[in-house]
């Protein structure tokens, strides 16, 4: 894998920003704050992790992003400027900006639509609907290769032929095509193999150096946060407890729940502490 | 496809289905190129002419004759015109005149003649029998002497100038044609109904009528059901309210009330066949609806759905590669059971008079209503109505059978 290189983004250029945004499923006795009114600054280039348990929120905040649910209260802001996604073709232009790699590879296809269509797709989306075929072709080939895939072999198969690792890598392929300004990447890694993991990983790194390209990661392994990212955001039942640079905030965490959820990594070579699990039970 | 087509090809059960509707739409095709011309055409001068094979009684004089000698000849005969009110008669007879009748069995013929012949006496007053009745055993007692004695019939024509009848053939006990050299023979496998029309033909016409009600009801009800499913489930909000607040409405005032009233207003000038299986799929989308609309809320979250709105697919295309697909076979399954109630609801409608109009083409319901109206039910004629019963039973049985062949291959839970 490519060693990260963390640069400072506190004065990059706004990319996406929340003020006071919120989500409240249900009425009266149900209701639950899903998103407990939280800002947040993303730069441009940056490779923020938003890390939580389940059920902290993590996944509703990243489909309000996606503009895929309507935010209940607070303002969420798209290079600077209000978002606009009140209009059909205002949406399509926004998800120009902005893509998503979902958790579940094996749901995330529909089943009954060939892997070309899929890459096609994006093809289209970009303004390449009247590029010659083999122009197109040498497109998906390209994009097939980053990810180690060959389109040869996919051409004509529909997704559910593919292992779990393949389909993920062929969404960062599908990323790869689109080249949008934010990636927010749910769990990516989540439903796939360890060796399969590091693989996308390293995929999502290289893409974001070759394209310059925002990536908001959700994960709930803060682990996996600190190798990778630049920001962390810390999520606890809706509400960012902690965020700031990856090194200042693992190496030296302030909020309970952080330390906790540095606490409960597994490591290889000390024995695991499970005391905070006790903390928490009590 | 092809795959989920075999694997719906290995469910016993929906083999046996297919193969009763394919024969009976085989049945369909193939009969009316063996047996062209109207179904509604009018053979018959009476009502309820029995199933069986009707040979021309002019036709056979004159065909070739071949002279048989056949031992059993006569008792046949006399067996054939020998009423089962005239045995009782004759055994009535026996007790009267005391004697002991125990062991005869009044169907064998023979016995019966034999004891005929020793004891009936047209001299012998019984007392306290009336005249009538003694005539009656006279008649009997000649129409037997007759039977056994004249050897020929004559077949006489009337002179043009003299006007007295003329010999011109004679017919003997012994003559017989071959039916294949008689001109003219009909096979009624059914018989013929109230108006005197072959009813195996009438069947077979509306059987193929009803199958399109049925296939029209169902298409309309299913692509209403589907189309309002699809948009209160997939877009949600006031639409899903609306929506699901019409088809309320629907489902509580009972369908088959609606449909009463509906084809009542429509008249029955203005009820053709199509416009019979349109109201009945404007009153039997709702619970499809239902259904679609709640398959659609469980897929419409789904992540394929929402990459697909990051690819910037408009509503219409979501709808028909991302939601519909998964939810096609549920809509097949539905859809032949609409059709099997659509061809349900239109007997249920003709039988009571609110079918299509008579004078166009014969549906099951309107058999049915035309042999009840004359009573075929009450004087036996029972092939006026009992094919038409079966054959409705069949093709229902044989659409349910296939979706719950589908429902088995298609449906998680019940996959063994």
């Amino acid at each position: 894998m490519s060693e990260v290189v963390r640069k400072d983004f506190t004065n990059a250029p706004l990319c996406l920003s929340g003020r006071g945004v919120a989500k409240i499923f249900g009425m009266g006795n149900n209701k639950t704050t899903a998103v407990d009114y939280v800002d947040f600054d993303f730069h441009e280039g940056e490779f923020v992790s938003i890390v939580g348990e389940s059920g902290s929120g993590k996944t509703t905040l990243s489909k309000m992003l996606l503009g895929l649910l309507n935010p209940s209260d607070g303002e969420i802001l798209f290079q600077g400027k209000p978002r606009d996604i009140s209009t059909g073709r205002k949406r399509k232009e926004y998800w120009k900006g902005i893509q998503a790699i979902f958790q579940d590879p094996f749901s995330s296809f529909n089943t009954f639509q060939k892997i070309d269509t899929v890459l096609l797709d994006c093809i289209n989306m970009r303004g390449g609907r009247n590029l010659p075929k083999e122009k197109k072709i040498e497109m998906m080939t390209e994009a097939c290769s980053f990810v180690n895939l060959k389109f040869a072999e996919l051409t004509n198969k529909y997704p559910f032929e593919l292992s779990g690792g393949q389909m993920q890598r062929l969404m960062i392929a599908r990323i790869f095509l689109l080249r949008p300004k934010i990636l927010l990447a749910d769990e990516p890694t989540s439903m796939v193999d360890a060796c399969s993991r590091a693989t996308i990983l390293d995929m999502l790194l290289n893409l974001r150096d070759e394209t310059g390209m925002t990536v908001i990661f959700i994960t709930h392994d803060i682990g996996l946060a600190y190798y990778i990212s630049d920001t962390v955001y810390i999520m606890e039942h809706g509400k960012f407890v902690e965020f700031g640079k990856a090194d200042e905030v693992i190496i030296n965490p302030k909020a309970e729940y952080t330390k906790r959820l540095i606490s409960d990594v597994p490591k290889i070579h000390e024995e695991w502490d499970l005391s905070t699990v006790d903390l928490l039970n009590a | 496809m092809k795959n989920t087509l075999r694997q719906v090809f290995h469910s016993s059960k929906f083999v046996v289905g297919f193969c009763i509707f394919a024969a009976i739409l085989l049945t369909m095709i193939i009969y009316p190129l063996y047996n062209p011309g109207s179904p509604l055409e009018m053979i018959g001068v009476g009502t309820f002419a029995k199933p069986g094979t009707y040979v021309s009684l002019y036709d056979a004089t004159k065909a070739p004759v071949e002279t048989l000698r056949l031992s059993d000849a006569d008792d046949k005969r006399i067996a054939a015109s020998l009423s089962q009110d005239d045995r009782i008669a004759m055994v009535e007879w026996f007790t009267i005149m005391e004697i002991d009748v125990s062991d005869l069995d009044i169907s064998d013929t023979d016995a019966l003649l034999a004891l005929w012949r020793e004891h009936y006496d047209p001299s012998v007053k019984p007392k306290g029998m009336t005249m009538a009745k003694r005539n009656y055993y006279k008649r009997l007692n000649n129409a037997l002497l007759e039977l056994q004695g004249a050897d020929t019939l004559i077949i006489a024509d009337t002179d043009e100038e003299t006007g007295a009848l003329v010999e011109k053939s004679k017919i003997t006990k012994t003559d017989y044609v071959n039916v294949s050299t008689v001109a003219n023979v009909k096979v009624l496998p059914l018989g013929t109904d109230n108006f005197g029309r072959d009813v195996l033909k009438e069947l077979v016409s509306a059987t193929g009528t009803s199958i399109l009600i049925g296939i029209i009801a169902g298409t309309v009800a299913t692509l209403i059901g589907l189309t309002l499913g699809l948009l209160a489930g997939y877009v949600g909000g006031f639409v899903d309210d609306f929506i699901m607040f019409i088809t309320n409405i629907f489902t509580v005032i009972p369908g088959f009330v609606l449909l009463i009233l509906i084809s009542y207003s429509l008249g029955q000038e203005q009820r053709g066949a199509t416009v019979v299986a349109v109201v009945i799929g404007f009153t039997s989308w709702t619970w499809t609806a239902r259904s679609v609309r709640s398959q659609v809320i469980s897929l419409r979250n789904r992540d394929h759905v929402n990459l697909s709105k990051l690819s910037g697919h408009s509503l219409v295309r979501i709808v028909l590669t991302d939601i519909l697909p998964y939810i096609a076979s549920y809509v097949v399954m539905a859809f032949i059971l609409q059709v099997s109630s659509g061809i349900l609801a239109e007997a249920q409608l003709s039988l009571l008079g609110l079918g299509p109009k008579t004078t166009e083409v014969p549906t099951l319901g309107l058999m049915m209503n035309w042999a009840m109206l004359y009573s075929a039910h009450t004087n036996g004629s029972w092939w006026a109505y009992f094919p038409v019963i079966l054959t409705i039973a069949l093709i229902s049985f044989s659409l349910n059978l296939m979706n719950t062949g589908l429902d088995q291959v298609f449906n998680p839970t019940l996959r063994d």
